[in-house]
């Protein structure tokens, strides 16, 4: 049975008496630092020093070793989150990222004491215009939701420069991620939603109605977050088109189509990458990330420079890209997780198609044994195959028994697996957006269903215990009330005061 | 052979679950995609077919053989990143694969640790720059910067401008102008003092009315200046009833004193010296901290980890809170699109930081701030050197310096770089009107004798033929 790691670990000002020291600093330059305060204004230096608390090296160590413990990542066990594309991060891109060769290059140093970096960047760029079908990929955007502020930018420009200043309306799916209305709205533009059809696509009467001399753009993602390839997409690129708008790629489910069909053929005309779902680079714990933006045809112009380029000769950082949007952000991107990227890449080659093939396969075989479980239904395009991920809906079990999506999140926990993405799309009630990627194998799939299984039949015959999940994870539910309330509320530890008083009230 | 990366590449396996489905081939689950997008052939990305771990290790190691690697001097290139010591304990923990294989915690019954270790870096965070709330990270300093912009315009709702300092990062300067497309409010750069390579007060002041959301500075500014001013800075926006946004450097907060201190409303930084490491420009992560006010809390960007009970009331534990002003629950109407941050880096952070404590933190401070005075003492020396460029001496960390003979700074650079040593960026290169000028950054990594050989070689190449080239 599955039992996380708890340990009673004290917040780390709590974790010892504070006169040691983790990491020693010499004292070389005693004089000449006491020339230099005499050069800064009295003003200016620092009279009371940070409460940082000072420990050893070893009691550090400890504390955070132990906090690692109660966490869970991939390396644990798969992280079935919907639109996230939680893979496997191969151990060798970690080796090679963390080299000097990488970690320890100045973004100022000379170009020419870096070209074999360059070319990686330039290759790295050259294969994303090749996955996508576009003609120029910037690799500056740090993550997703950056190169989804650079793509949206990049169409405003477009509009802009021609002197259509009337183009503010982005149209947006239903269905689509929160970061895509969140974008438009960064770069100005008003959000008009297009509603999803029965069938799991756009609704494409309601784009043409929609439609105006003042659509900027559509933003979409296909496959959708329904993991349904939006079949009609090619009439919906004539659409937007030919009424003088831009088509956006949102590649956060680019996995399920990789090497298979590519967006700048569809006729998206700038797409966005997220280096660490597609291509493996790991998540962090919520980051860092890596964001490529790629522009074909009018927008090729577009992108954020710098990007790397070659002129037969050497490589270097090309400044003038003519309409570019200006910088999203300093330097040159994300490296470290670039990086893994394209050892990523380099070992798949052209076996990156298998990727696809094998994330689609899983995504059906576990569809199709999870959905014959009562109370678990599908609500779009019952018929249709899935790609990257499938969206389950729960509604029919929450009506038989009171039992919400949240509770079989909370159940999976306490069978050792990570929740998938749960109430997303916000259109599916009860959702589970299930996204298992190539990374598992048919045997952990058929454990997962099996887990399934064993909560479906609980939910039917003892659904108030499914209210108590978790109980094996490192602590029980957690209530977002006093986390939220103005008066115990605690995004510091000086505030930790007021939310153990909470608690010695409500506990009498 | 079956891909390591893909069990179900088993030819086997996969003819047992295509058998489950009732399909013979694996296209027919691509059936509703429409046959003229699908490829025909394989796409021609890596090198002509799969590589082994092996040879990958192998293509890696010959593309890099040729690059260079500064160790023996280390780098004294500035620029917002500098070369510092990332500790072995740093490396060692953020390689726990709990963490760094982790999603953002969306379930925090199984994400404790993860939630609890942000947590203490919104803490510490808090604590180093004297303010009460941090977020849980933005992807570096640069977007930190565009995302307290686009904050204050919130705040100061109906406000169309902000001042931004030219002694600032000129690349936060870009990307906070690349963020302001789109919001119909514009950045305005207020000019500095030639004679102290300051911001300069009186621009400053001409320049500040009831449009003004907010004024942007760096402290200390990107010649790694101490600006004398900024306290002025700082009343003279709160006068125009504009906010106050000072960039920090975190590494230099244990001996300056801190910018919530100072009055800053919005104060921001980048980890980059607390553990990140250089890696050629990122990742690090973005420090954005203000002090405890509901209006502003309202309207902060990003993540932030809060502590809470469980329902039962039995335990403390922490989770994502105030999510209402998230993209994935308020869509259009949130804050920042913001969804990836920049966690990791935020853990390397706080364990850094921990590693130092407050003690530590004082005394790094000093001999970072001990290096640059005896670099400062080292190089103005040199009769064809101008140390420090300009006339204000409170310099930390980074150090600008001119060249009298040479016309480009970039000359002596690549001169230098020919004997092992690499100095930089010329500030040519964001300022046209100081081409003879370079920075210097000295850090904890530079020993006496690396900073003596910098000055030996400086000096050998700017008297001998010093003429423009």
């Amino acid at each position: 049975m599955y039992k996380q790691a708890k340990w009673d670990e004290p917040l780390i000002f709590e974790v010892g008496k504070h006169s040691k020291q983790g990491l020693l600093v010499d004292d070389e330059f005693r004089q000449e630092f006491l020339d230099a305060i005499n050069d800064i204004p009295g003003e200016y230096l620092r009279k009371t020093g940070p409460l940082i608390p000072s420990l050893s090296e070893v009691e550090v160590v400890r504390h955070f070793t132990r906090l690692s413990q109660m966490s869970y990542g991939i390396d644990v066990g798969s992280v079935p989150l919907g639109s996230c594309t939680m893979k496997y991060n191969p151990k060798v891109s970690e080796d090679i990222a963390g080299r000097d060769s990488v970690c320890f290059i100045h973004p100022y140093q000379d170009e020419s004491t870096i070209q074999g970096l360059l070319r990686i960047l330039y290759l790295m760029q050259t294969w994303l215009k090749e996955i996508t079908g576009t003609d120029v990929c910037s690799l500056q955007p740090p993550a997703g939701a950056s190169g989804e502020l650079a793509g949206a930018l990049m169409i405003r420009k477009y509009h802009e420069d021609r002197g259509e200043l009337d183009r503010n309306e982005m149209l947006i799916p239903d269905s689509a991620h929160g970061s895509n209305p969140a974008s438009a709205v960064m770069a100005g533009f008003k959000v008009v939603k297009i509603p999803t059809d029965p069938n799991g696509d756009t609704d494409v009467d309601a784009l043409r109605a929609s439609i105006s001399n003042r659509t900027a753009g559509i933003m979409l993602t296909n496959p959708s977050t329904l993991g349904l390839f939006e079949s009609r997409i090619l009439e919906i690129s004539d659409i937007v088109h030919k009424a003088g708008g831009l088509l956006y790629y949102d590649g956060a489910n680019l996995n399920g189509i990789l090497g298979i069909a590519r967006p700048g053929d569809m006729g998206f005309d700038v797409v966005h990458i997220n280096l660490h779902k597609t291509f493996a680079a790991p998540h962090g714990g919520g980051g860092p990330g890596a964001g490529a933006v790629c522009a074909k045809g009018v927008l090729k112009d577009y992108v954020p420079a710098p990007i790397v380029d070659y002129d037969g000769r050497r490589f270097y950082f090309k400044y003038d890209v003519r309409r570019s949007i200006g910088r999203v952000s300093w330097f040159y991107g994300n490296i470290v997780p670039i990086i893994k990227s394209f050892i990523y890449l380099a070992c798949l080659g052209p076996r990156v198609r298998e990727v696809a093939e094998i994330s689609v396969l899983n995504t059906n075989y576990f569809m199709k044994e999870v959905t014959k479980l009562p109370g678990v239904d599908l609500v779009y395009g019952r018929d249709r195959w899935r790609k990257h991920e499938v969206v389950l809906s729960f509604n029919k079990l929450h009506r038989d028994t009171g039992v919400t999506a949240e509770d079989i999140a909370k159940a999976l926990l306490d069978r050792g697996f990570h929740a998938p993405t749960i109430y997303f799309p916000l259109i599916v009630p009860e959702a589970h957006m299930v996204e298992l990627t190539e990374s598992e194998s048919k045997e952990y799939i058929d454990s997962l269903v099996e887990a399934y299984k064993g909560i479906v039949r609980q939910a039917y015959s003892a659904p108030e215990s499914l209210r108590r999940a978790p109980q094996n994870t490192s602590i029980k539910r957690l209530d977002p009330l006093p986390a939220n309330h103005p008066r115990t509320m605690a995004p510091t530890y000086k505030y930790i005061g007021r939310l153990k008083e909470h608690r010695k009230l409500l506990k009498g | 052979m079956p891909h390591p990366w893909i069990p179900n590449s088993s030819l086997n396996v996969k003819r047992e679950m295509m058998k489950h489905l009732g399909i013979s081939d694996i296209m027919e689950l691509f059936s509703d995609v429409p046959r003229s997008l699908i490829l025909k052939g394989p796409l021609n990305i890596g090198f002509n077919r799969s590589l082994t771990e092996y040879e990958v290790v192998r293509k890696f190691e010959e593309i890099t053989s040729g690059d260079k690697v500064f160790k023996s001097p280390p780098p004294f290139i500035g620029g917002g990143f500098c070369a510092h010591y990332v500790p072995a304990a740093v490396k060692a923990l953020i390689s726990r694969a709990e963490f760094y294989t982790a999603y953002t915690p969306y379930q925090p019954e199984v994400a404790q640790g993860l939630l609890q270790s942000i947590f203490e870096y919104q803490s510490l965070m808090a604590e180093l720059y004297a303010v009460d709330v941090v977020n849980a990270s933005l992807y570096n300093g640069s977007t930190a910067a565009a995302e307290a912009v686009r904050m204050a315009l919130r705040v100061k709702r109906g406000r169309r401008k902000v001042l931004i300092s030219k002694t600032s990062h000129p690349e936060v300067r870009e990307v906070i102008k690349t963020w302001l497309r789109g919001t119909g409010a514009t950045a305005v750069e207020v000019g500095y003092d030639r004679e102290t390579g300051e911001v300069s007060l009186n621009k400053l002041k001409s320049l500040l009315n009831s449009d003004v959301a907010a004024v942007y500075i760096e402290y200390p500014n990107f010649f790694g200046i101490v600006e004398s001013v900024t306290k002025d800075v700082i009343e003279e926006a709160h006068r125009a009833g504009a906010l106050a946004i000072v960039f920090s450097n975190p590494i230099a907060l244990g001996v300056l004193e801190p910018p919530g201190r100072l009055g800053a409303d919005i104060v921001v930084g980048d980890t980059q010296p607390l553990g990140a490491g250089l890696n050629f420009g990122g990742p690090s992560a973005g420090i954005l901290g203000i002090k405890e006010d509901r209006a502003m809390l309202r309207q902060l960007p990003g993540r932030l980890i809060g502590a809470t009970t469980t329902i039962d009331g039995d335990e403390l534990g922490y989770m994502m809170i105030l999510q209402t002003r998230e993209q994935h629950i308020r869509r259009e109407r949130a804050t920042s699109n913001i969804t990836t941050n920049s966690n990791l880096m935020a853990i390397a952070a706080a364990i850094y930081t921990s590693l130092l404590g407050s003690e530590g933190f004082k005394r790094i401070g000093q001999a970072i701030l001990g290096r640059t005075r005896y670099a400062l003492k080292k190089l103005s020396a040199i009769d064809d050197i101008r140390a420090p460029l300009f006339s204000n001496r409170a310099f930390f960390r980074e150090l600008p310096i001119g060249f009298k003979r040479f016309r480009r700074a970039s000359d002596v650079i690549k001169k230098l770089l020919g004997m092992g040593i690499h100095i930089g960026p010329a500030l040519g290169r964001f300022y046209k009107e100081l081409k003879e000028g370079c920075l210097i950054c000295v850090t904890e990594l530079h020993t006496r004798r690396d900073i003596d050989m910098l000055a030996t070689s400086l000096s050998e190449i700017t008297s001998g033929g010093g003429l423009d080239v």
